[in-house]
């Protein structure tokens, strides 16, 4: 591998993009990312709309796989190997990167369901077990204690700060090994949104996250290293510290400062 | 590309922030400048001019600095917006103590002359002057590097404060000397060497501020460093 990685992250890299570009039909919408994703840190995206920064988290799980139009060149490693070219389970892929939406995305199913729902697809578990697993998940995911008396009611009946925690939940029911979090509090309230910024901060000693969003005051919260992207390109990477305060490119700085032009 | 943000009011408050200390700068340099030539031509007058300012100078340390909080409360600045904000505050701290050492310098003006002290008592009032314009030009230099953010003007500063701290060895020197000859200026010898103090400390402050433009500019913290140091750290 011959590419350049700008600024390589001094832990153990869990995925390594090379050389990566991305397609939407004939529109070149990423353009050449090299970037390591480091191991049990949280990594966040930020850019203006448009920049790419969902559509390079969606191929972190070949998310854009179930568009034809949409084609991605390049590597992305998981732990060493090639998952775009992988011939391996496509769900396999998923059950290791797993993914949070921002509109909360519960299931027309019970709370209990919801989280059982994927684990059934890879594992094979009794009663007793799954009961332990689908409580270890809602405890994970600090919602066991608002609805440990109503498992069997519906997902839906959660207001919206719980309905994301449940689906956060049914992410790491599965014990996947990356967390991918595409603006997960967009359509939350400030409470919600602390209370999932205190549990991405618990996730990083179990899970990689990599974390999209608009607001880069939760960036600067809640990550330890950032990205900045602007027209499908990698301005610049580096420990959230550094990026905020004393960042290599103007370009960087004229948008985290709000000079936009 | 643009260095304007696009929040024409966050500009504003930025622009305005950073005149208000300049401001500040004007106003304990020109309490120093008095206290100086109240000192040196032992004028009451000079003296009560210098006093009189210090409300002013101290009221303006806290209005900058609440005007601070509030914008970063508001603005959540980030990068070389909260660094300047960092060292506005550094600045107005600095700036102020340059104002309580003028007026020290212009009470122990009034206590030499309310005590009869005689201009004619040998005393080496040129040489404090001496150090007193070495210490005034720093100020200077140093104010007009921030209001230009230039930091070539800042590292010429920290390369000078030396001169100004072998002045008053210098000075110390003299005035033991004097002591030692007649015990009749011990009183005003002892006076005239915190004033010797006050001025090098005017000295030092510019020192800090000057290590404060780098910061704004360069984003790195100097401090605690020699000169020649600095200036490796910040090429």
């Amino acid at each position: 591998m011959d590419a350049k990685v700008d600024t390589p992250v001094t832990e153990k890299a869990k995925l390594s993009v090379r050389n990566l570009n991305f397609y939407y039909g004939g529109f070149h919408a990423l353009k050449n990312i090299n970037m390591d994703i480091p191991e049990g840190k949280v990594t966040a995206f930020i850019g203006p709309s448009g920049c790419g920064k969902s559509t390079l988290l969606r191929t972190f799980n070949r998310m854009f796989e179930l568009y034809p139009e949409q084609r991605a060149e390049g590597q992305i490693l998981l732990d060493g190997e090639n998952i775009l070219e992988s011939k391996e389970d496509i769900s396999l892929i998923r059950a290791k990167v797993g993914m949070v939406f921002q509109k909360p995305t519960p299931f027309p199913m019970s709370i209990y369901d919801n989280i059982a729902f994927g684990v059934k697809l890879f594992e094979r578990l009794s009663r007793a077990e799954m009961d332990e697993r689908i409580e270890w998940a809602l405890k994970k995911a600090a919602l066991w204690n608002e609805v440990k008396d109503k498992l069997d009611q519906s997902g839906s009946g959660l207001s919206g700060g719980q309905q994301q925690r449940l689906c956060i939940a049914r992410g790491i029911a599965i014990k996947p090994e990356v967390l991918l979090l595409d603006e997960p509090c967009s359509a939350l309230d400030p409470i919600s949104t602390g209370k999932i910024e205190e549990l991405i901060h618990e996730l990083k000693s179990d899970y990689t996250v990599a974390i999209v969003t608009h607001n880069m005051q939760q960036a600067a919260r809640c990550s330890d290293y950032t990205a900045y992207m602007y027209l499908g390109d990698l301005i610049e990477f580096g420990p959230t510290e550094e990026l905020f305060m004393k960042p290599k490119r103007k370009d960087t700085e004229d948008y985290i400062t709000g000079r936009f032009g | 590309m643009t260095d304007k943000h696009l929040s024409t009011q966050f500009d504003t408050e930025l622009s305005s922030i950073s005149t208000r200390v300049l401001e500040m700068g004007g106003l304990v340099e020109s309490q120093v400048a008095q206290a100086v030539l109240a000192l040196t031509s032992f004028s009451a007058e000079q003296a009560n001019a210098v006093l009189e300012l210090e409300e002013k100078v101290n009221a303006m340390e806290i209005e900058i600095d609440r005007d601070l909080q509030t914008i970063i409360a508001r603005r959540q600045p980030t990068a070389r917006d909260l660094r300047l904000l960092i060292a506005v505050s550094k600045s107005t701290g600095n700036l102020e103590r340059v104002g309580d050492e003028a007026a020290r310098i212009a009470r122990t003006v009034q206590r030499l002359i309310n005590a009869g002290v005689s201009s004619r008592l040998r005393l080496p009032m040129s040489d404090l002057g001496y150090e007193a314009e070495l210490a005034t030009a720093q100020l200077r230099k140093v104010l007009d590097a921030f209001a230009r953010l230039d930091v070539e003007r800042a590292l010429e500063v920290l390369k000078h404060d030396d001169e100004i701290d072998k002045e008053f060895e210098g000075l110390m020197r003299k005035l033991i000397t004097y002591m030692m000859e007649d015990p009749r200026t011990i009183s005003s010898s002892i006076d005239l060497v915190f004033v010797a103090k006050a001025i090098e400390r005017v000295g030092d402050h510019a020192k800090n501020l000057a290590e404060v433009i780098i910061y704004i500019v360069k984003g790195t913290d100097v401090r605690h460093n020699k000169p020649e140091a600095v200036e490796t750290m910040v090429r």
